[in-house]
């Protein structure tokens, strides 16, 4: 092969060997750090893994807020209008957490179930939902209806 | 009337930057004298266009016009006057007229600055600038007009501005930001420009220099703010957080680096010419996407208010239509021209490839994902959130990997170095960091090696940095004969390369010892922390000019002494939005930071108290390098080469020094 050819191949080789294993080192590091969004019926249902870090949104059910005495504790249940999930969580709550509105936790399954969340993060204007959570919430209203309806026509 | 004429004078500007992006670029093609010569006239009548439908929409907001739909939803009339001029581009509509107003404003500098250029190359330069500013328009126009009116019954009153924007901090931020990302846009039509006219010398490396140096500038200073806003203003103590939006901004500087390092090779080799065009292609392409990430409302995001699809098609269409465009004219006119000059590995040009390849691989990985949630969704694999451990355990290595390249490239010489220039330099500068990777992190208390290896890459970056200043200035024989002799270029560059050691070794150090604790805390308790001591005093009910707030009070010791009386707030807003106000004390070697929590019953509350050394150092860091940036373009040769080059003729500036 001419020397020029040849250390163009050479090049060109390196070039694709080092870029492969470049991108898959990034691939496989990515699929290490995703969180993915459940609903609390996903959870409820089982769907969710439970030795990886996940989010879990929906509304805050009214009256479930629970805190402990003498720490910054707390306990509440997120539902999306069909199931209920505990979520539990040690630290400050952000600005707008309220019962009956919006907000994510993050963090992994125990048994229960129950999170326990590292992070709780809520809606950050008083007319803002997060995407997922608006989703979540519809879904689970409409699979409630599609229950409801199922049981009323079934008696 | 005033808002119809801001709309009518966008209108107008929208017509004028068809014609400016049409007529110049027919000019260059036909070879026109009149019909380019009409560039300048054109690019300045668009400015005064866009700037008088600016002061229009500023003057609606300044008047509490809320009548207009987009006055109502972010201003109020309780809201002091700079920050109802700022609301102005507090949103969606008015921050995409600042774009083109920033636009517009380049595009005249450009065609007022480039008298002395080749006037073919100033015509398609102007012209492509032209053309991005009419797709602006089109959409500014046709999706999100600012001056649409709530008619017949406007409300009484605005909705009020989002209280995180009710700050010095995002006054400030949206312009600077837009200076840098749309400044990009000037490389970008030179790239295009130089592609068009299919040039084969380098001449226009020189000219593209100054432009891509002041926008990179800009761009560093608009992130380094945005990170400051978000420390200080979202009360997590936290500088830097991944986010999509901040990706969004830090994609382009990353690029914009590279082109500011490629084009010294360019200029002053002739090298890497169509690497040079491509990135100015990219790192331009990155910010229109920046522009589509976060005005499409696509990102589940504290940033991203708009979530209107058709906007998100648009700008998606346009970001293809430039991005297919430009790399299609690209294949089509590459220079072609095989490489003359060789280079060893120890020339500067070999380094400064590297430092492209290891910045465009950084790139890569942060595009990767930054858009990888976006694909999922799209694709329906579910909805994901890529965590920052993705983001750090590439960035991370990768920085440290460019900090020991740069120490190194900065010392060597073009074409080649001889070795016993390097042998003394890289001894002493490896002593250092090995130094004061040992034994900085000691004076933060525990060892490290985290802040070692921070602080190790920061040293070797200053002692290299430092070392070859030295030997410049005593090149005359005596200490500082060389330094009169150093050129502006020279000096930036120290400059901004002692700025990335500073942001290094602050991160570093911030990252690693940096203490918060989450407490419960009742009036009269104290709680030590890092070495200090603070002390709830308790919290009191205060009002500003349109919220009502809880503020704390907590003092603050070392070892008996007081050190300072911070006061963080939980705000209600009248529009009804609540927020936190950390009290920072604010200091070179650290930062005290206390967020007040809600109220926990029983007279409790929480409270976040952090410690924070060095996090300064990581803006002040940013500084230096926009101001090496600013310093490097003072440079003799950009002006006294460009005049000669105007009274000789187009192509004599290959000459090379």
């Amino acid at each position: 092969m001419h020397p020029v050819r040849r250390r163009r191949l050479v090049l060109v080789l390196f070039v694709l060997v080092v870029s492969s294993a470049g991108v898959g080192l990034a691939v496989y590091a990515l699929r290490q750090n995703l969180n993915l969004f459940y609903t609390p019926s996903q959870v409820v249902r089982g769907e969710a893994p439970a030795d990886t870090r996940i989010r879990v949104g929906g509304m805050v059910v009214r009256g479930s807020l629970e805190r402990a005495a003498d720490s910054l504790a707390v306990r509440f249940r997120l539902t999306d209008g069909d199931q209920e999930l505990w979520v539990r969580h040690e630290g400050m709550l952000p600005d707008l957490f309220a019962e009956g509105e919006a907000a994510v936790a993050a963090g992994r399954l125990r048994a229960g179930p129950l999170l326990e969340a590292d992070q709780v993060l809520a809606k950050h204007d008083e007319n803002y939902t997060p995407p997922e959570v608006a989703e979540a919430m519809q879904a689970g209203h409409e699979a409630r209806a599609a229950r409801e309806a199922g049981e009323a026509g079934t008696p | 009337m005033i808002p119809e004429y801001g709309h009518f004078a966008l209108i107008l500007a929208g017509c004028l930057s068809l014609v400016l992006g049409v007529v110049p670029l027919l000019g260059a093609t036909f070879n026109r004298p009149l019909w380019m010569a009409a560039a300048r006239p054109l690019a300045l009548g668009h400015l005064v266009l866009v700037a008088v439908s600016f002061a229009c929409l500023a003057a609606a907001f300044a008047g509490d016009d809320f009548s207009v739909a987009y006055v109502a939803a972010n201003s109020n009339r309780l809201l002091p006057w700079y920050y109802k001029l700022s609301a102005v581009w507090g949103a969606h509509e008015g921050s995409l007229l600042l774009w083109v107003l920033v636009l517009s404003g380049w595009t005249a500098a450009v065609a007022v600055a480039g008298r002395k250029l080749p006037v073919q190359l100033i015509a398609r330069v102007v012209a492509v600038m032209g053309l991005i500013a009419l797709g602006f328009h089109l959409f500014l126009l046709l999706t999100s007009n600012p001056f649409a009116r709530l008619l017949p019954i406007p409300p009484a009153d605005g909705a009020d501005l989002n209280p995180l924007l009710q700050d010095f901090g995002l006054i400030v931020h949206p312009p600077l930001l837009y200076m840098g990302y749309v400044g990009l846009s000037v490389p970008f039509a030179f790239a295009i420009a130089v592609l068009l006219a299919g040039r084969m010398d380098a001449a226009w490396a020189r000219w593209m220099r100054p432009w891509t140096n002041v926008a990179w500038a800009f761009l560093t200073l608009g992130i380094a703010l945005g990170s400051w806003w978000a420390y200080y203003e979202l009360g997590w103590g936290g500088w830097w957080f991944w986010d999509p939006v901040e990706n969004a901004s830090f994609l382009p500087w990353l690029l914009g680096t590279a082109l500011v390092h490629s084009l010294a090779v360019t200029e002053k080799r002739g090298l890497l010419r169509g690497w040079t065009l491509l990135l100015a292609i990219f790192a331009f392409s990155l910010s229109l996407l920046g522009t589509f990430l976060v005005r499409s409302g696509v990102l589940t995001s504290v940033h991203a208010f708009a979530t209107d699809p058709t906007r998100g098609v648009f700008v998606l269409g346009f970001l293809g239509v430039v991005v297919g465009g430009s790399l299609l004219l690209y294949a089509l006119r590459a220079p072609t021209l095989p490489a003359t000059a060789g280079f060893g590995w120890r020339s500067r040009e070999a380094w400064l490839l590297a430092n492209n390849a290891l910045l465009v691989v950084i790139t890569c990985v942060i595009l990767l994902g930054t858009l990888y949630p976006l694909l999922a969704d799209v694709l329906a694999w579910g909805k994901i959130s890529v965590g920052p451990p993705y983001f750090n355990s590439f960035f991370v290595p990768l920085t440290l990997a460019l900090a020991a390249l740069l120490g190194v490239g900065a010392l060597l010489q073009w074409k080649d170095t001889a070795p016993r220039r390097l042998r003394g330099p890289l001894v002493l500068g490896l002593a250092v960091a090995l130094a004061s990777g040992g034994l900085l992190p000691l004076l933060w208390g525990e060892w490290h090696w985290g802040a070692a290896l921070a602080l190790a890459g920061a040293s070797w970056i200053g002692a290299l940095t430092l070392v070859d200043l030295w030997r410049k200035s005593t090149a005359g024989g005596r200490p500082w004969r060389g330094v009169r002799l150093l050129r502006a270029g020279y000096w930036g560059m120290v400059a901004a390369h002692l700025g990335v050691a500073l942001a290094i070794a602050g991160a570093g150090v911030t990252e690693t010892y940096s203490v918060e604790r989450d407490l419960r805390m009742t009036p009269g308790e104290s709680q030590a922390l890092g070495g200090f001591e603070f002390h709830f005093a308790g919290v009191d009910e205060v009002f500003g000019p349109n919220y009502r707030s809880q503020r704390g009070e907590i003092h603050v010791t070392r070892e008996g002494r007081a050190v300072v009386t911070l006061a963080p707030e939980r705000r209600r807003y009248l529009g009804g939005q609540a927020m936190t106000e950390a009290g920072i004390d604010a200091g070179l070697t650290r930062d005290l930071y206390v967020v007040l929590g809600e109220s926990l019953g029983a007279g409790a509350w929480a409270v976040r108290l952090h410690v924070k050394p060095g996090v300064r150092w990581i803006w002040l860091g940013g500084v230096l390098i926009a101001l090496g940036g600013v310093v490097a373009i003072c440079d003799r040769r950009y002006r006294v080469r460009i005049r000669t080059q105007a009274q000789v003729a187009p192509s004599a500036a290959v000459a090379e020094a």
